[in-house]
């Protein structure tokens, strides 16, 4: 048994007032690919940034391979959620997925050409080279989000954390970025991914996370994702939401 | 008349607003980005009491100091507006407001203070509200381009970690880049440029060398490095005409002709952009109705 790449240790957080995160506490395996499902208001994007250090946690630590956040920010590559940017900015495709490299080329430096070749080869393996020279305000979701999977993909980072990369995106895209996601996976990379679509949880991942506001279940999926659990972490509502499990 | 408009102190003031021209057109950049336009004006608004408090203490028009009296006073309204619409449920914008509004109050009734002081009437202080370039002297003209340049060179140096920082906040703390620091860079460079500009453009329209050429450029670009170029340009143009138009009457006040002249710039880019200017749509779209009568008569002849 390896030692977890992520460890949770009695993690919670508020927004304002409200305890939108209590006692977290789980483990993550190396090279998983787990989906953090759970209803809306369940947490599942300020587990994600608060691990990040993107939002200030109340109580509780956060370990990467054994070590803090800052010492291993370079090892995680984080896909915010499409909505987070503004997509009227003045710029291109390939620019964009170039920022992935801006660790890489040095702060104050100027990305190389092999920098912004590395760059289109990513945009490439998602099937956007011909969109390298796009205003990025003139992609469509499912093209955006590629754009930043593909940004992800530069970081080369060990562990990625991904914020809904499927929410609102066609089915092409879904295809080519679980593709991708499972080649990351092949290769020994760890994946966590806030997830929303509970009829393809099977297809897509070997682990499950659980979230309503604390920690319902987590596990395999084979294992964890049963009907019992899915109720506990949405409540009644499931039987409108997801008829087909 | 020729010789008074081309004395060397009208060319070099000119030359200093030429060169604030490029550091605000710059910095609006980042400000229209940042989706900030309101918190220049408030921060502008927010500098005049520290001009006339600092002048009431020292006793003299010593620009440094007054320069630094401003940064403080802004500064302050900074923090008070961050301070306000973090700890109370007022919102940042009706943050800015009052600030704004309370700061510039203030200023105009410390400047009634000042006036009545001896002395005071020849302060020359009334020229921070609607800018005085003509009143500036060489070395006024000297701490204001210096000042302006170490502006110009923070933003150009940092290009690309501007662009991350104003494209994907999240990205870049990921990144490792500390955004904290950003933060208070962005409010440093934001409140140096205002406070330098203040004598010479004034309190009260100080924002719109911040905002109309970054607006702009808007119309003539696609890309961030260019909006920079562009926008700055037009900072450049809109100070260096009109400083030249104010020094010819005495008296005539700098701020409003620049904005004027950035105003002229800003319709000039509105109507015949190449970006989304209204000229450009207007072609397209007879060009789409064409294109559909043409598809439409084909169809019938069919």
């Amino acid at each position: 048994m390896s030692s977890p790449v992520i460890s949770v240790n009695n993690l919670s957080a508020a927004y304002q007032k409200n305890t939108v995160l209590r006692n977290v506490n789980f483990e993550i395996t190396p090279g998983s690919l787990t989906a953090i499902v759970g209803p809306n208001g369940a947490g599942k994007s300020t587990l994600i940034k608060t691990m990040l250090n993107l939002h200030p946690s109340l109580t509780g630590e956060v370990q990467y391979f054994g070590l803090p956040f800052k010492k291993v920010k370079k090892r995680i590559g984080y896909v915010p959620q499409r909505g987070s940017v503004d997509w009227d900015f003045p710029t291109d495709a390939l620019d964009v997925v170039t920022m992935g490299l801006y660790g890489e080329v040095g702060w104050l430096k100027r990305p190389s050409k092999s920098h912004k070749k590395q760059a289109f080869e990513a945009l490439e393996k998602m099937g956007m080279g011909d969109y390298a020279n796009r205003q990025i305000s003139q992609l469509s979701g499912g093209q955006q989000q590629r754009v930043f999977l593909a940004r992800a993909l530069v970081q080369n980072a060990d562990l990625y954390f991904m914020d809904e990369p499927l929410a609102g995106v066609d089915a092409a895209t879904e295809i080519a970025i679980m593709e991708t996601l499972k080649k990351l996976n092949a290769i020994g990379k760890t994946v966590l991914v806030v997830h929303h679509d509970l009829q393809t949880v099977e297809d897509y991942f070997d682990h499950v996370l659980f979230l309503n506001k604390t920690i319902i279940n987590h596990g395999k999926t084979e294992k964890v994702f049963t009907k019992d659990n899915i109720t506990r972490a949405y409540g009644g509502n499931i039987r409108i939401l997801g008829g087909g499990i | 008349m020729w010789s008074l408009l081309f004395n060397t102190n009208t060319g070099w003031v000119i030359m200093s607003t030429t060169i604030l021209g490029i550091a605000s057109g710059a910095i609006g950049c980042l400000a229209y980005w940042k989706r900030q336009n309101l918190m220049s004006d408030a921060l502008s608004h927010a500098a005049l009491p520290g001009v006339v408090i600092t002048f009431l203490i020292v006793q003299e028009k010593n620009l440094l100091l007054l320069i630094i009296g401003a940064g403080i006073s802004a500064f302050l309204g900074a923090m008070l507006i961050q301070w306000i619409s973090n700890a109370s449920r007022i919102s940042e914008d009706a943050a800015m407001g009052m600030v704004l509004a309370i700061f510039y109050g203030l200023g105009i009734m410390l400047l009634t203070v000042a006036n009545r002081s001896a002395g005071g009437n020849q302060s020359g202080l009334d020229s921070f509200i609607f800018g005085q370039a003509a009143a500036m002297v060489k070395s006024d003209v000297r701490i204001m381009s210096i000042l302006a340049i170490v502006v110009i060179f923070i933003i150009v140096i940092g290009f690309k970690e501007w662009k991350l920082y104003l494209f994907d906040r999240h990205f870049a703390n990921g990144l490792g880049l500390p955004i904290g620091f950003m933060n208070g860079l962005y409010t440093l460079v934001l409140v140096m440029t205002i406070v330098i500009g203040i004598q010479a453009v004034g309190v009260i329209l100080m924002a719109a060398m911040l905002i109309i050429p970054a607006v702009s450029s808007r119309y003539w670009t696609k890309s961030f490095r260019n909006m920079l170029i562009i926008s700055s340009s037009f900072g450049a143009i809109s100070g260096a005409v009109g400083t030249f138009i104010s020094s010819k009457g005495s008296g005539w006040p700098t701020g409003p002709f620049i904005v004027v002249i950035a105003a002229g710039i800003f319709i000039l880019s509105l109507t015949l952009g190449k970006e989304k200017g209204l000229l450009i749509k207007f072609l397209n779209k007879q060009q789409q109705k064409k294109q559909q009568t043409l598809r439409t008569e084909i169809r019938e002849v069919k």
